[in-house]
């Protein structure tokens, strides 16, 4: 049900993109109203999400240690699972953000006869990290379609990335792989039991659309070319805010759009704010350094506490048969 | 009503881990005898001003709940979104990738799928997306969202009273998302309903009035006492004199009162005596603030804090310099990471310098509380001890690394260091369950009572199924940690799970291996058994 209404939205929002500009010619609808619209709701949605998350204080220093602390000078720290200093955090966080550090750790929990056996399993780290970076650098790829001359970086990851030399046009390894690794996100949430079990309607639902741009993308690319300079030229216009519709676009290159938009605006409305969400995680990022220096809660407050003196009242004649020194006799 | 738990091991170690085919938002929870803990009571809310104080049972249906529940929960979440980043950021960026799943012992364990801490966090997310998000507001159940109902209340009662805040779950977690955190929250909230269990509200009550969990009288710390120092004398010979509430000390002592009350944390207590008296340490201990622990973490962070202030206050009217905490895995947490932030800044007291090797515990500058595995370790390090390991020799020991001080803390190879000096059989437990990837005794966040034994036991399964593997392999017969909770609860789980391997705290072995001045031949351990070579004698 909750894969079957994801699946059947992204489906529908293919075709109301098909229909849109193969029939009703709303050309200017969907190359330029709605991507200047997605535009809008992503940027301006992300820095709100930021904001509203950063608007919370952080009254606790609760780094998560997952490793030897700071202490004694002849103890060796683990500066990085247990920073306590900033650049042990920049470091931490580096690897969280680029490796997925955290994910590398995982183990997959069996009962075998009574016995608990810990195994690798680096499968979803992989998958995962294969993904994201795929995406980054298909993203980055881009960049050319709206720069009037294409930078020289992008040139280099473009080359890194075709050298197989395979195709024409050369086929992009990334392109492969981030069909491949969102196939196999996809297929764990199905075939896992218990990750199916905890799966929402949101998780799939992005995936299915990021399926549907990377396919798109691919069948434009190597299948139904599409007029790649009429698509620079809508790109750059977007860009330099003189939005042109040239003319003979294939409708491929409006349904990839569409739901690359649909991506950006659904973005800042989603889970998929964890891009940003875990800069900002307080067991990440934090220094394990509050026996040495002290951290101030902004709403800290006075409370209520059961004072020596009433402590005395109750035990006063107790505690001086016990021999305990008493402030009043 | 209550039954006896009589379940066997092999009974309880067939755990299935598939979800069932229905969905769990419309699983309401099931109150499994043996998995909860009892209600709070009345009187005990009523000690520490909490709202709707009554005797209350989860057994029965009526809850005796305000009639405006719904609203004081809501208005709870949103209070604690605008206080805590944390709390807001966990609602937000899941992404169910499911790592965390199988990393719960309580999940390992017992196979509830609840219990997979990403689904214990969806309880109160479905909530949070209600009534906070527009999608969830609009879209509802597709959207993962859920009315507040009393079914959904009470499934977040039963699943946040199943959670032992472990944090094991955030170290695997790619974004660092802490069921701790979460469950603390989670817990808030029922606490402005007044749903606490007993076991957790009785030692908070009895803490803020008396000083300590146990509800311990001055006069009954001090006879407790009594008894150790009777102990002590017999097997070394030695009659040790400690102070009490003692103006002017140097040091202030506090360790969790479970080291008072009964065994084997009361061998540690022996071992704290023993240690600070041969060094001719100027320390004093509190009848005021004797309680390093504090269950009021597991029920608010005000109530936390106020039972935490005790500390501070005492050293400052005692006038100590600095202060010396005892084996304890949450007090640990508490201190390291929630009190100089609380009750701070203890700008009245020194930077902690052992008088006795001249170290500086540059670490606790601010705090001004050292761990006492720290204390020691330095102590050995510096040959300032005279310790005989072989009186230990009877023993097999391998480490517990606490969830509290492994994961909130990081102190994991002082222990180890003092352990290898006072032992010399000391077995590690299989890599993915010690240290940073430790397991919960099971029995965490006040969950040490006795009429939830099958949670406890299918908790801690996990614990004790590595010890096993250690004891199966090496022989190993002790299972040493530096934690109340655990010297209070391991014995019960070991019984079921892995028989013959007893329970102790760090300076229990300690005790065992110190050569005192002017002791006797030793020919008993601190548990007045023969030491090892020394039964013939007998």
């Amino acid at each position: 049900m909750r894969i079957l209404f994801s699946f059947f939205a992204v489906i529908a929002l293919v075709l109301s993109a098909y229909a849109g500009v193969k029939i009703a010619n709303l050309q200017f609808l969907f190359g330029v109203v709605i991507p200047y619209i997605a535009i809008t709701i992503f940027t301006l949605g992300f820095v709100y999400r930021v904001l509203k998350w950063g608007s919370s204080p952080v009254p606790f220093r609760i780094p998560t240690t997952c490793g030897q602390q700071k202490s004694l000078p002849w103890i060796k720290q683990n500066r990085i699972e247990n920073p306590s200093s900033i650049s042990g955090v920049i470091i931490r966080m580096a690897l969280e953000a680029l490796l997925f550090r955290s994910l590398f750790r995982n183990l997959k929990t069996q009962l075998k006869d009574g016995k608990l056996v810990y195994g690798e399993a680096k499968w979803l780290w992989l998958a995962g990290l294969a993904f994201h970076w795929s995406f980054l650098i298909i993203f980055v790829r881009h960049f050319r379609l709206f720069l009037q001359s294409t930078p020289s970086f992008i040139k280099t990851i473009e080359g890194l990335d075709s050298f197989l030399q395979v195709g024409v046009p050369l086929l992009y390894m990334t392109d492969i792989v981030l069909l491949g690794s969102v196939t196999y996100l996809f297929l764990r949430r199905v075939f896992i039991p218990q990750v199916k079990y905890i799966s929402l309607a949101a998780d799939y639902f992005p995936l299915f659309l990021i399926f549907g741009i990377a396919a798109s993308g691919v069948l434009m690319r190597y299948f139904y070319k599409v007029d790649i300079v009429g698509v620079k030229e809508l790109a750059m216009g977007l860009v330099i805010l003189k939005p042109v519709i040239p003319q003979g676009i294939g409708v491929i290159f409006y349904i990839h759009l569409f739901l690359i938009c649909l991506l950006f605006a659904y973005f800042p409305l989603s889970k998929l704010m964890h891009m940003a969400g875990v800069f900002l995680s307080p067991t990440r990022n934090m220094v394990n350094n509050s026996r040495m220096v002290r951290h101030i809660n902004p709403w800290n407050y006075p409370v209520h506490v059961h004072t020596y003196e009433e402590y005395e009242n109750d035990f006063r004649e107790k505690m001086k048969k016990a021999g305990i020194p008493v402030e009043k006799e | 009503m209550a039954t006896k738990f009589t379940a066997k091991p092999d009974e309880l170690s067939k755990i299935d881990h598939k979800p069932p085919k229905k969905g769990w938002m419309d699983t309401p929870a099931e109150f499994k005898e043996h998995t909860f803990c009892w209600g709070a009571k009345g009187k005990n809310l009523n000690i520490v001003d909490f709202p709707n104080a009554r005797d209350w049972s989860p057994a029965e249906e009526d809850w005796k709940l305000p009639e405006n529940w719904q609203e004081i929960v809501l208005e709870g979440i949103k209070d604690r979104l605008g206080k805590y980043r944390s709390f807001k950021l966990f609602m937000d960026i899941c992404v169910r990738c499911g790592a965390c799943a199988d990393k719960c012992h309580f999940f390992i364990g017992g196979g509830d799928p609840k219990n997979m801490p990403v689904l214990r966090a969806e309880i109160l997310r479905s909530i949070y997306r209600k009534y906070f998000t527009a999608s969830g507001k609009m879209l509802g159940k597709i959207a993962g969202a859920r009315e507040l109902t009393l079914d959904v209340l009470k499934e977040l009662w039963y699943y946040y009273y199943q959670c032992t805040e472990c944090r094991r779950c955030s170290v695997f977690c790619p974004y660092g998302i802490d069921q701790a955190e979460i469950t603390m929250m989670g817990r808030e909230l029922t606490n402005l309903l007044g749903l606490n269990t007993d076991w957790i509200s009785g030692p908070v009550a009895n803490c803020y009035m008396k000083g300590n969990h146990l509800g311990l009288e001055p006069h009954t710390i001090t006879s407790s006492v009594e008894f150790f120092l009777d102990d002590i004398e017999t097997i070394t010979g030695i009659r040790i004199k400690p102070t009490f509430n003692r103006k002017g000390a140097e040091i202030l002592f506090v360790t969790p009162s479970g080291d008072l009350f009964a065994d084997p944390g009361t061998y540690t207590a022996m071992g704290y005596l023993m240690l600070f008296h041969e060094l001719g340490l100027d320390y004093t201990w509190s009848t005021y603030a004797s309680e390093g622990g504090n269950f009021g973490f597991f029920t608010s962070n005000e109530m936390a804090k106020r039972l935490n202030a005790k500390i501070y206050a005492e050293a400052k009217r005692l006038g100590v310099k600095w202060i010396i905490g005892g084996e304890c895995g949450h007090m640990w947490r508490v201190i390291n990471q929630y009190m100089d932030t609380w009750n701070g800044p203890a700008d009245f007291l020194e930077e902690p310098v052992s008088p006795i090797t001249g170290t500086k515990f540059e670490n606790a500058k601010s705090t001004k509380m050292v761990h006492i595995a720290e204390f020691t370790a330095d102590l050995i390090k510096n040959g300032k001890l005279k310790l005989d390991p072989a009186r230990n020799d009877r023993l097999k020991v391998t480490w517990h690394d606490s969830c509290n001080t492994a994961r909130g803390m990081g102190i994991l190879d002082e222990p180890r260091y003092v352990l290898r000096n006072v032992c010399n059989h000391f077995y590690e437990m299989p890599e993915d369950t010690i240290r940073e990837k430790t397991f919960c005794c099971g029995s965490g966040t006040g969950l040490n009572a006795s009429e939830n034994m099958e949670l406890r036991m299918r908790g801690g399964f996990p614990r004790a199924n590595a010890v096993k593997y250690v004891r199966d392999n090496y022989g190993v017969n002790m299972l040493a940690n530096i934690c109340a909770i655990d010297r209070a609860t391991l014995n019960a789980l070991m019984e079921y799970w892995a028989p013959d391997v007893s329970v102790c705290g760090l300076h229990e072995l300690v005790g065992n291996a110190l050569v005192m001045t002017g002791e006797k031949e030793r020919t008993q351990d601190l548990r007045l058994e023969p030491l090892h070579g020394k039964e013939a004698e007998e």
